[in-house]
């Protein structure tokens, strides 16, 4: 039992000490940045890209800042504990980086007014939480228009995980940019009911190959249906980072998330005393979706109309979601000419006028 | 045609790491020990597939790889359990935090590569067939390996003189030790079998199915394959039949989304499950059967001083 | 070559003194574990187990955890005594939260004194309902409870999926997948001011002392754990396992639905699609941990609790992925487990033959037949 105390002892005094030492706040010390994150920084997807985001940020600023990041948090109850800890802990601002951190983040902001939140993803604000996104969106239209050009069956394969509005509105915005180019094209949807689920997402890629598509989508973020597409020898459409590692010859493009930018501009507000509490919707204008490098498969027209494509969208000269526009049930949504509103994307639980299939409740 | 042979095919690579697990668990449990870490033995066994394969080239040494994690973890766990008895179910539980721990740990120097696709069996003539060809001969081994091993299994259960002292270490441990069987040692080898199984079960995921590696890429099959064993009654033949069948709605659900069918998938992902306990009850409603079937000794600690 | 011998009784100093030899044994693996990963042993170690014990929240944090890993496992415990499996109280939990949750629902956004002693009776109820499946199923068909239950966790999580994507979701919430925030009568009062801690673990503590009296004194304690340690035994003295069973079931199942209540109301103040976060299976272990013992169940408990939030804390301050947390606790585990054995056996070195003995009755399994 004595060695066990010593143990003990010695573990509490090295504590001890390490408190002290962090007791002593100089002047110049690092800023303090921290990020939460719901998966495991080896995604290859959602998380993935925040962690490269956070690396910019160390990048940028080398001994300046300190970051620090927690994975693998789940939605429930254990971010506020979490989003407290790094509070509490000296962080001065703190990204929390899944939707279900909105809550939590809310509630430690409150407790904590001399600390900056950045929430990714939600709709609640305080005078230190501010929130962000991107406009996935602009990135699946365009997709869509390679993905339709690309096939020759007619069909794009669609893998989705949540029937949430950020999942519906990028199956509808894949299916307009698709019609563009294709009217008839037909977009099949399968739900997997999961972000995170590579014997899955792979088990419905193959059935929607089976079932005649020959390009495919997806809104969820592991790399498996784009290595069974290449495997398979059909197209695919990367999701939230550049996937071309796992299909060389089959991504035609991906739809990467690209927060570091935004990152390292919010941080240096924080620095300058400038930030404030803000709302961020940013798109490919803001170079918050980026297209990845087309893949050999696309040929220069497709690129070019691709790009052209892109270019409408960053100029500002097409909204994707822009009147006539009907719902899939055939009761108008958009009239001739009329975009819609954001506050309407946010909230959209219905599929456009020709996808078929039902939306899961 | 086309759509039933390739939905038959997806149905076969759904079912066969199922099967794998679960006709390990099978032994196990037929030896008398109850193994609740399939889940931890599964994803080790893929992780050590994927690492040795991407090291060496070569599926097969891959495979072993993955059958020798599994049954190392199997052999962690009958030291706890048979030689230090601790409590199965606990044991089990604990088996599983700590595989996921360990592979996600090994496999951080793993995430973001890729292997190419496993090979697959091809006989001229006999896999170019129509239809019948490529779904009966043009496999990859694997698969072919689960169907023996349940075949050998099911013999070796049946008709061997080891695998009546087996059974006899799972349907009464005392008389078993009465007579001069070893049963700890039975049992050693029954759960490093099980977890051997559930490795080749992991190394499938890991290199057909997904060949590349994630984080918690097993996403609960282990638990499925728990479910099989007893919804196959413990009776082999059973476990392959269940696993296709389990495997089929997986796929069926997701083809019957893409042809368009309103259901919710919420609810279409309960059916395995509800059916599983359908088949329970319909297996356990008769006592007698149910006593035929279970082993006796199942989950029970033994322990001889002599 | 050593040999167990099994004790008689089990032995006391040894029931003490076996969690501390666990915690050394891990300190020391876990000594070299973080050495080959290349972090500081002493300061991981320190971040883990005593860091967490040095702050006001942190400690506030401790009680949040344990106290559904309480009160499950303290129900847990009395089933598993009987040889009665419930592996599900996750899914328990989960209805339990649905049922107790529907209710703040369903008066939102009206309130008084009497909504949360209500919702607490159906978060019970919800509980006691979804393990009312396995014990019938087991009573009526003799379907083995483990696996029945064990299913029903995976139908339970699908279906709070089901209900907080639809009926359940909240009107202004833009769609998502979530319920209303709770009104404030649907709060659980909170146990120490500026913290998360409420009510919750009061009600682990006391429900921990109630399994202890009617374990020790009630007759129905003394049928389960009869039934537990010699089935046949049981039936011959009369003991109805039908009875016991359900019993069993009812009091794990409501102890579960209440937690996943106090979990909904508590720290998370509405319904999410991922409110069941796996306490329902870390109660199982802590069960065994606290060696189905309600005061045991207790430290157990909070031992574990101890650990998710030192390796957050290891995290935080060392970045130490997540997966080393894991494997660090599947090693205490393992140790906690293993060391039981000394507490039923001696060890002797091997020589004379002994009389064969069976196994303590703590370890064993029934099956359903």
């Amino acid at each position: 039992m004595n060695r066990v105390s010593r143990l003990f002892a010695g573990l509490g005094a090295a504590l001890a000490l390490g408190l002290a030492a962090s007791g002593a706040v100089r002047a110049d010390d690092p800023l303090k940045v921290a990020f939460v994150y719901t998966g495991p920084v080896g995604d290859h997807g959602w998380s993935y890209q925040h962690n490269v985001g956070r690396q910019a940020v160390e990048k940028a600023f080398g001994d300046k800042v300190k970051t620090t990041y927690v994975e693998n948090v789940s939605d429930g109850p254990d971010a506020e504990r979490v989003i407290e800890q790094l509070a509490a802990g000296g962080a001065k601002l703190i990204f929390t980086t899944s939707f279900g951190f909105m809550n939590p983040t809310l509630k430690v902001a409150k407790r904590h007014p001399e600390v900056k939140f950045e929430h990714a993803t939600g709709f609640k604000r305080a005078d230190n939480l501010a929130t962000y996104n991107a406009r996935f969106y602009e990135g699946r239209y365009v997709a869509g228009v390679v993905a339709a050009k690309m096939s020759k069956s007619g069909t794009i394969g669609y893998i989705a995980s949540f029937p949430i509005p950020e999942v519906v509105m990028g199956v509808n915005a894949a299916y307009l940019g698709a019609k563009t180019v294709n009217p008839n094209i037909k977009i099949k949807i399968i739900w997997v009911s999961s972000w995170f689920d590579p014997g899955k997402e792979a088990d419905a890629a193959k059935a929607l190959i089976n079932q005649g598509a020959d390009v495919l989508m997806q809104h969820t973020d592991s790399p498996a249906a784009m290595k069974l597409a290449e495997e398979r020898g059909v197209y695919a459409i990367g999701q939230s980072s550049d996937m071309a590692d796992f299909g060389p010859r089959a991504q035609l493009t991906s739809v990467e998330d690209h927060w570091d930018e935004y990152y390292i501009a919010r941080v240096k507000a924080v620095m300058d005393g400038t930030w404030t509490s803000t709302d961020t919707w940013g798109g490919l204008k803001d170079g918050m979706v980026v297209l990845a490098p087309y893949g050999k498969a696309v040929p220069e027209d497709v690129a070019r109309l691709a790009d052209e494509t892109k270019q409408a969208i960053v100029d500002g000269r097409l909204k994707p979601f822009t009147g006539p526009l009907n719902k899939q049930d055939g009761s108008v949504w958009l009239k001739q000419g009329e975009s819609a509103p954001d506050k309407d994307l946010l909230s959209m639980n219905f599929y456009v006028e020709g996808v078929e299939g039902g939306l899961p409740k | 045609m086309d759509l039933v042979l390739s939905i038959l095919l997806g149905v076969v690579v759904a079912a066969t790491p199922l099967a794998f697990a679960a006709i390990g668990e099978l032994v196990t449990e037929r030896s008398g020990v109850l193994n609740l870490g399939v889940e931890g033995m599964m994803i080790i066994g893929a992780i050590a597939a994927f690492a040795a394969t991407y090291g060496t080239g070569s599926y097969i040494i891959g495979s072993l790889a993955g059958a020798l994690a599994g049954a190392a973890m199997g052999a962690l766990f009958g030291v706890l359990t048979l030689s230090l008895m601790s409590n199965q179910v606990a044991t089990g539980l604990a088996l599983t935090l700590f595989g996921l721990g360990l592979s996600a740990l090994i496999g951080q120097s793993y995430s973001g590569v890729s292997l190419p696709r496993f090979p697959q069996v091809h006989i001229p003539i006999l896999t170019d067939i129509p239809f019948v060809g490529p779904l009966l001969f043009g496999q990859d081994g694997l698969v072919y390996l689960s169907i023996a091993l349940v075949a050998g299994v099911s013999w070796f259960l049946a008709s061997t003189r080891a695998g009546l002292i087996l059974r006899a270490a799972g349907e009464n441990h005392d008389a078993a030790h009465a007579i001069g069987y070893p049963v700890i040692g039975i049992r050693y080898l029954a759960v490093m079998f099980g977890g051997a199984c559930a490795g080749l079960g992991g190394a499938y995921l890991s290199l057909v199915q997904t060949p590349l590696w994630v984080e918690n890429m097993s996403a609960g099959r282990g638990w499925i394959a728990l479910a099989l064993v007893v919804f196959a009654s413990w009776k082999p033949t059973r476990v392959l039949g269940g696993a296709y069948l389990f495997g089929g709605v997986a796929i069926l659900q997701l083809h019957s989304q893409a042809l368009g069918l309103r259901v919710d998938p919420q609810i279409l992902s309960m059916l395995p499950y509800l059916a599983t306990i359908v088949v329970l009850v319909v297996i356990s409603r008769d006592r007698m059967t149910m006593t035929l079937n279970a082993p006796a000794c199942l989950g029970r600690a033994f322990h001889a001083s002599s | 070559m050593f040999k167990l011998v099994p004790r008689r009784e089990p032995n006391a100093p040894m029931l003490y003194a076996t969690p501390f030899i666990a915690v050394a044994l891990t300190l020391i693996a876990g000594f070299g574990l973080f050495t080959i990963l290349g972090k500081d042993p002493v300061q991981a170690m320190g971040l883990i187990f005593i860091k967490p014990l040095a702050s006001y929240n942190s400690l506030a944090e401790l009680l949040v955890k344990g106290a559904p890993l309480i009160l499950i496992g303290v129900g847990l415990s009395i089933g598993f005594r009987a040889g009665v499996w419930n592996i599900g109280a996750e899914g328990q939990f989960t209805i339990g939260a649905i049922c107790g949750g529907s209710v703040a629902l369903g008066f939102y956004p009206g309130g008084g004194f009497w909504l949360l002693p209500l919702m607490a009776l159906a978060g019970a109820l919800g509980g006691m309902a979804w393990a009312a499946i396995p014990a019938l199923l087991r009573t009526k068909f003799h379907a083995n409870e483990i696996l029945v239950s064990l299913m029903l966790t995976y139908v339970a999580t699908l279906l709070l999926g089901f209900l907080v994507h639809g009926a359940l979701r909240d009107p202004d919430g833009f769609n998502f997948p979530e319920s209303r925030l709770f009104q404030d009568d649907a709060l659980l009062p909170k146990l120490l001011p500026g913290s998360r801690a409420n009510i919750g673990f009061l009600v682990a503590l006391f429900a921990a002392a109630a399994a202890y009296v009617y374990l020790e004194r009630l007759m129905l304690g003394f049928q389960a754990r009869v039934l537990g340690q010699a089935p046949r035994a049981a039936r011959f003295a009369g003991y109805s396992e039908r009875r016991i069973v359900w019993s069993s079931f009812m009091i794990s199942g409501g102890l579960a639905g209440l937690a996943g209540l106090f979990e909904a109301a508590g720290p998370v103040g509405q319904l999410v699609p991922s409110l069941p976060v796996g306490y329902g299976f870390t109660a199982i272990i802590v069960a065994f941990l606290g060696r189905l013992h309600p005061v045991g169940v207790v430290f157990a408990g909070m031992l574990m609790a101890l650990t998710y939030i030192g390796g957050e804390t290891a995290q935080i301050e060392m970045s130490l992925p997540s997966a080393t947390t894991g494997v660090f606790q599947g090693m205490l585990l393992f140790f906690l487990l293993a060391s039981d054995v000394l507490v039923n056996f001696r060890i002797v070195r091997a020589g004379k033959p002994l009389a064969p003995a069976s196994a303590p009755a703590a370890a064993r399994l029934t099956p359903a037949a």
